[in-house]
């Protein structure tokens, strides 16, 4: 304002204008006020006056004008003035004062959130969701959704069906965006049945005609959530799915601004149901002057929605765009026609021909992206297309990025027994070998392995070249550890080499980019935010939502009427399970050495060599060995490893994350009992709390933490009104419901209950991690004691690992974070043990037996989400058991210890 | 929601800062620039390194590929703290910055109903005009925007609140100490037509109707249509008295399958009976956008014959020759025919003789422009001409996609008719009138 110029030492000659009837000069002054009232917050105390008789104008205007402007003025002595004129407002006659005061409500909040709960604002502006003007409801809802954000657990927004029903008529009649309020807020509802989410959807979509595009989108938002939960046989599902398509697409004729955020939303939506714009794929086609942005995404969506019946058009397309002037773009193109054929089997053909005709070209960036994208179709349909290999190798020479060198060298190495002069292109690779980037060194490191193997007579000494400069003359562990394990292989039993280094590699799929189900199902949810822009989870950047972030999911249809039914929990798990396991294909430089570690089991023959131990526990999975010391440290094999690791844990049915809770709900009910609950101990002494004894211990029953406790009253008088609270604590544990004692507790009587505890509550850490603080208030005192949770309570019933996932995690913790317990005289046998742990949601993965020690690999996860892993030695004739815990938060493995101390001995 | 609106000027100053909540720093702004600037050196690169034509393609006749091409900054940007979304109207780029979560296109529009509104009011959208009437923009801004949430953005209810200014008012003002705001509250801003404000008053009454199409399509090099659909839209000027309640029926209204209306027209009767019926808001205003797309056969009404070869550079030239020739226009005339064809950056000069209009190429954009003008179906235009490659250049990797404007006027090439106009509700008769007119938008012909 102002041209940056300060003028705030003209503010009591404005202030004095301010009783003015000029309309135009109140509002200027008033926009002054805004301003500078900041600068001068005693001075702008002279302006309250005039406010709180604007507020009792006879002109709606004023009034209106007046509140709306007081709630701009973030000085805190004025807002407590702003209170009762507020109040009056909010029940204004006249509904254009209503709704101006509604937004007011909303940014008093943001100055002083305590004064509007006091004062019951709040209240008030819910009744006004049921105001009877549109346009009121339409702005309380937006306020309170804004007030709501920065209270995520408050039930601010409680929708039931009177009021659903109150904003859809709203959502008829108030200005598109008062629409675009209620649409967002109308996504948050759950509705209780089909029918009801049926009819909200007829009701809902008259607004995907509508000219604003965010009315648009915001409505897609809820018809794509609550299609979810229509029952798919109904006719309606099908005409409510074929309604979505040309709305989309009409978002693609906007302004290219809006062009970009719709695609982002069709990405998807086309990932989630691609159904809905299969035959639509013709408006993805690129424009030549899309800006880039565009220009990308709709490749990308190009591709999601290429299938047998487009791919002639998509591919014809995608060959025209490789001939483009924007490079990006251009490597874009090209790597979607590999996307393409991988995606589509009977396309592969054509893709590669198109391909071939792209190498001819021979414009340099073209040449190296086909390289690349070949390797992944050779990948993909091994033994089909490797007739090409020739006119790849002609192209040698152009390749000078690293990516294609060592797609290039890959392919070499591969299929080094169909190329006569193998060994001579690898050698011409070799001599520059220390220039080369990491990636090309350890893709030629294989490859030569690979050659040697195969053609053992002529290579030797090729490979002792490769070997010793790996392991000698590079300074990077990756090169180093790889070449050690080649050379020791080698040395060792070439036999077992050749099937550790040649052994079948998996296919990879196409589904490499698509984003993991339970992240789209979030988005999905989400759709027309930040978020959906982003692909990324609104917890994980915007900074609005304090505290614990709510997660939304898509509601599942069930046949049985609530969330919670187990049922829910295994349809979920059985589709999740159905999931291909997928390895992406950007792994594949260390594919070998992943076939390696997480192959299925490849037997070694024992050898009377010593080096036998080595590599037996590097198949095995024993860690001790040098392979096990460098992975886990050394970052660019981890992250290698942790690609495949990440993915199948999301896909896999143990999924962690936002369906935790549900599962930890369906899980309960098949509990075997047999939790390990500690003995009640004294908390707080009747000395020190005025007569009342309170004793107490924390359980795990039916997947639900309980807190049971025993308050004795030692007083003379009777003792009534408890309550209990709880410190923040390192696990946000909280009561779920509160201490109900119904009667007075008499003297020398006692009573026992256990409260039921979630963890939604506020985190902080604590000393030691699991200290708790508790607060029991009674009609005599308040007292405070703390406790330590023991942390077993917090083991939820999902913390079974997959076995694959389970050893690649175990490896991509770095070794630092590993610490070894001693059990101390225990005489379970393993099996018991085993059951023991597993009652108290430990899980055995995997048990084996090596020199008649008994190794147990366990996992569990807690309450917040942290996996813990975990190998139990067990030596027959010794009570004393090692167990070593792996954790990517060390600071939890101490009290695990102490959890399986106590489990087994109790 | 909405925390701060920034508006930058081409030189990317901030000229005028508007903040809803606690005033944010200006400094802000820098990611916005930063971003448009790697953006631009990047694209800058590209040429470069490709020897080939930039991003910007001049020439007058295809403005909104101007637009489009110099809009290089994604629309939504992450600082640390607050995200910035952006719009640019002429020369002037939108900034808001928002905190929450929202919905990023809810904002996108709403900037584009501001700069909407600016143009409605000052007649242009630029640095110049926004600093002369600054404290009109305030106000304005203002009543459009309350804590971020939009307040009144119906160009009805602000002409209301805040009058515009024209110079006439302005003397009135000066002599007679009057203001430009309005004194009362906007009749139409809380009842169920928004849009329209009561005791509206004309001696003619007349409703006027353009349905205007613009074909977008990719012609591929033999000539066939790669993609082609049709964005219509029927823009109406209504100047009736009363509250008049108006039904507009479609000769094909089966066309009409996927449609956006003005908030005033009647779902659910479009829904039952497709005839649009509306009270419409008093003046000029967008009734409905409708998009006829890939399911339905869009006929192209002109053809383009080609053939192109570069020669050698600094050595043979090469040669160009295009024909341009109407076909199903249902003998309706094409006018304002213009191509526009970015050249490879290796082009030196070239020499063209067209049959008819005037061409040119730009020596440093590299754009051959040709202003056919009026396309006689006897005689139908044609160029043809050599052009060279500058010495030591490599040749062009691949062929240009020229583009192609052009006007149909009485013609709807969807084939949307509209048969009749009633109104309802007042007395009066109005003088009815539809037009219609089908151009070019995005028509690309790759060659």
């Amino acid at each position: 304002m102002t041209v940056g110029k300060d003028v705030s030492a003209l503010f009591p000659d404005v202030v004095n204008c301010m009783q003015t009837d000029n309309l135009e000069l109140k509002k200027l002054v008033y926009l002054y006020l805004m301003n500078y009232a900041k600068n001068q917050p005693d001075m702008a105390i002279m302006a309250v006056n005039t406010f709180v008789k604007d507020c009792e104008d006879p002109n709606p205007l004023i009034r209106a004008l007046a509140v709306r402007t007081m709630g701009c003025i973030r000085v805190d002595k004025i807002t407590e003035y702003l209170c009762e004129p507020l109040r009056k407002c909010l029940k204004d006659e006249d509904p254009y004062v209503r709704k101006t005061a509604a937004v007011c409500v909303a940014k008093l909040h943001d100055i002083n959130a305590q004064l509007v709960e006091d004062q019951g604002f709040l209240d008030t502006l819910k009744d006004l969701i049921s105001d009877s003007n549109p346009m009121v409801v339409a702005n309380a809802v937006a306020a309170l959704s804004e007030i709501a954000e920065s209270h995520p657990n408050s039930q601010l927004l409680d929708l039931n069906s009177q009021t659903i029903n109150k904003l859809m008529t709203a959502l008829n009649e108030c200005t598109e965006w008062g629409q675009i309020f209620i649409l967002d807020s109308l996504a948050n509802y759950v509705p209780k049945d089909d029918r009801e989410a049926q009819s909200i959807c007829e009701r809902v979509t008259p607004r995907l005609s509508h000219a604003n595009s965010g009315v648009v989108l915001s409505a897609v938002k809820v018809l794509m959530k609550f299609v979810e939960l229509l029952p798919k046989d109904v006719e309606y599902h099908t005409t409510l799915l074929k309604k979505l398509a040309p709305p989309l697409v009409t978002l693609l004729s906007a302004e290219p601004e809006l062009q970009y955020v719709a695609l982002r939303n069709i990405n998807l939506i086309v990932q989630k149901r691609p159904e809905i714009l299969k035959h639509e794929i013709k408006v993805f086609f690129v424009k030549y002057n899309d800006p880039i942005y565009v220009k990308l995404e709709k490749l990308d969506i190009m591709i999601r929605l290429a299938s047998q019946a487009n791919i002639t058009q998509v591919l014809a397309e995608l060959k025209e765009y490789a001939t483009e002037v924007d490079v990006d773009f251009v490597r874009k193109a090209v790597r979607a026609i590999g996307r393409c054929a991988i995606k589509v089997e009977q396309s592969a053909e054509r893709c590669v021909s198109t391909l071939l005709d792209l190498i001819q070209t021979k414009v340099n960036y073209v040449v190296q992206e086909a390289v690349v994208v070949i390797k992944d179709i050779f990948r993909k349909y091994p033994n089909k297309y490797e007739s090409i290999i020739a006119t790849l190798c002609e192209n040698l020479d152009s390749l000078d990025e690293p990516e294609a060198r060592a797609a290039m060298i890959w392919i070499v190495g591969e299929y080094a027994e169909r190329i006569d002069n193998a060994d001579e292109l690898l050698e011409s690779f070799l001599e520059g070998f220390h220039d080369e980037s990491t990636q090309v060194q350890l893709q030629l490191l294989t490859a030569i392995v690979k050659l040697f193997l195969k053609k053992p007579t002529e290579t030797q000494e090729l490979v002792q070249q490769v070997l010793s400069l790996a392991t000698q003359d590079s300074d990077n562990p990756d090169l180093r550890d790889r070449g050690y394990i080649y050379w020791r292989l080698l040395s060792t039993d070439p036999v077992a080499a050749k099937e550790v280094v040649l052994a079948e590699k998996p296919l990879i799929s196409e589904e490499t980019d698509l984003l993991e189900p339970t992240l789209l199902e979030e988005l999905i949810c989400h759709i027309s935010s930040l978020a959906s822009v982003y692909h990324k989870p609104p917890s994980a950047f915007v900074e609005g939502s304090r505290g614990v972030a709510t997660r939304r999911l898509l509601p599942a249809r069930s046949q049985s009427e609530s969330i919670e039914s187990p049922d829910l929990g295994s349809q979920t798990s059985h589709s999740l399970s159905q999931q291909p396991q997928v390895i992406p294909s950007q792994s594949d430089l260390l594919g070998d050495l992943l076939n390696l570690d997480l192959g299925p089991p490849v037997t070694v023959p024992p050898g009377p060599s010593t080096m036998q131990t080595g590599a037996y526990d590097l198949l095995g999975g024993g860690l001790d060995s040098l392979l096990g010391g460098d992975i886990g440290g050394t970052s660019a094999m981890s992250g290698g490893l942790g690609g495949p690791a990440v993915m199948p844990s999301s896909l896999g049915p143990p999924a962690g994350g936002g369906l935790g809770d549900l599962y930890e709900l369906a899980g309960g009910i098949g509990m075997p009992t047999g939790t390990y609950v500690p003995p009640k101990s004294v908390w707080l002494p009747a000395v020190k709390a005025k007569g009342l004894d309170i004793q107490g211990t924390f359980a795990r029953r039916q997947s639900q933490i309980c807190l049971e406790l025993l308050l004795s009253n030692k007083a003379l008088q009777a003792m009534a009104d408890f309550a209990i609270q709880f410190n923040k604590n390192s696990f946000g544990l909280v009561p779920a419901s509160p201490l109900q004692v119904h009667a007075p507790l008499m003297p020398n009587q006692s009573i026992e209950f256990s409260i039921p505890l979630n963890t939604l509550g506020p985190v902080m850490k604590m000393d030691p991690l699991n200290n708790l603080q508790v607060a029991i208030k009674n009609n005599i005192d308040v007292f405070y004691f703390s406790c330590l949770v023991p942390i077993n309570i917090l083991f939820v019933e999902d913390g079974k690992m997959d076995r694959q996932v389970f050893l690649a995690t175990w490896k991509d913790i770095p070794n630092e974070n590993e610490l070894q317990f001693q059990i101390k005289e225990c005489s379970l046998n393993a099996d018991a043990v085993s059951n023991r742990l597993q009652n108290n949601n430990i899980f055995t993965i995997a048990k084996r037996n090596v020199e008649g020690q008994d190794m147990l690999y366990q996992s569990l996860k807690l309450t917040n989400g942290i996996w813990v892993l975990a190998e139990l030695r067990i030596q027959p004739g010794n009570a004393n058991y090692t167990l070593s815990l792996k954790c990517r938060a060390p600071e939890v493995s101490q009290f695990v210890h102490q959890a399986y101390d106590s489990i087994l001995k109790s | 929601m909405i925390h701060s609106l920034f508006l930058l000027d081409a030189a990317g100053d901030v000229f005028l800062e508007k903040h809803w909540k606690s005033p944010l720093s200006r400094s802000l702004c820098d990611y916005y620039l930063e971003a448009k600037s790697s953006a631009f050196s990047q694209s800058g690169r590209d040429a470069a390194g490709k020897g080939d034509q930039g991003t910007t393609t001049g020439g007058g006749a295809d403005t909104q590929a101007v637009g489009a091409a110099q809009r290089l900054v994604p629309p939504v940007l992450a600082t640390p703290h607050h995200f910035l979304v952006s719009a640019e109207r002429g020369r002037v780029a939108l900034v808001a910055a928002v905190r929450e979560e929202v919905s990023p296109l809810f904002v996108i529009e709403f900037l584009h109903r501001v700069a909407d509104t600016f143009q409605d009011y000052f007649g242009e959208v630029s640095d110049t005009v926004l600093k002369d009437q600054v404290v009109l923009v305030y106000e304005l801004l203002e009543e459009m925007l309350d804590n971020g949430f939009p307040l009144a953005t119906e160009s009805n209810i602000l002409h209301e609140l805040i009058r515009p200014p024209t110079v006439l008012r302005s003397v009135v003002n000066a002599v007679t100490g009057s203001t430009n705001v309005g004194e009362t509250l906007p009749s139409g801003q809380l009842s169920n037509v928004p849009w329209r404000r009561a005791g509206v008053r004309y001696s003619n009454n007349e409703a006027y109707f353009d349905v205007i199409e613009e074909i977008e399509a990719i012609i591929d090099t033999t000539g066939s249509a790669v993609a082609a659909e049709i964005q219509g839209v029927i823009d109406a000027c209504v100047k009736l008295s009363g509250m008049p309640d108006l039904t507009l029926s479609f000769l094909n209204p089966r066309l009409l399958d996927d449609v956006s209306f003005h908030p005033c027209v009647r779902y659910k009767r479009w829904d039952a009976e497709r005839v649009l019926s509306f009270v419409p808001p008093d003046g000029t205003f967008r009734l409905l956008s409708y998009h006829v797309g890939s399911q339905n056969l869009v006929a192209i009404p002109i053809s383009v014959r080609h053939s192109l070869t570069w020669g050698t550079p600094g050595g043979a030239q090469g040669k160009l020759e295009l024909g341009l020739a109407p076909r199903h226009t249902l003998g309706k005339v094409l006018e304002a025919v213009s191509m526009t064809m970015p050249m490879p950056q290796q082009v030196s000069t070239a020499s063209l003789t067209p049959s008819q209009g005037t061409a040119s190429l730009d020596p440093v954009s590299k754009v051959l422009t040709w202003e056919v003008g009026k396309i006689n179906p006897q005689k139908p235009p044609s160029l043809r001409g050599s052009i060279s490659l500058s010495p030591g250049s490599l040749p062009p990797d691949g062929n240009p996609t020229l583009s192609l404007a052009f006007r149909v006027p009485q013609l709807a090439i969807s084939g949307l008719k509209v048969t009749r106009l009633d109104l309802y509700g007042e007395k009066y008769k109005p003088f009815k009138g539809v037009k219609y007119v089908s151009k070019a938008g995005r028509f690309h012909v790759r060659i």
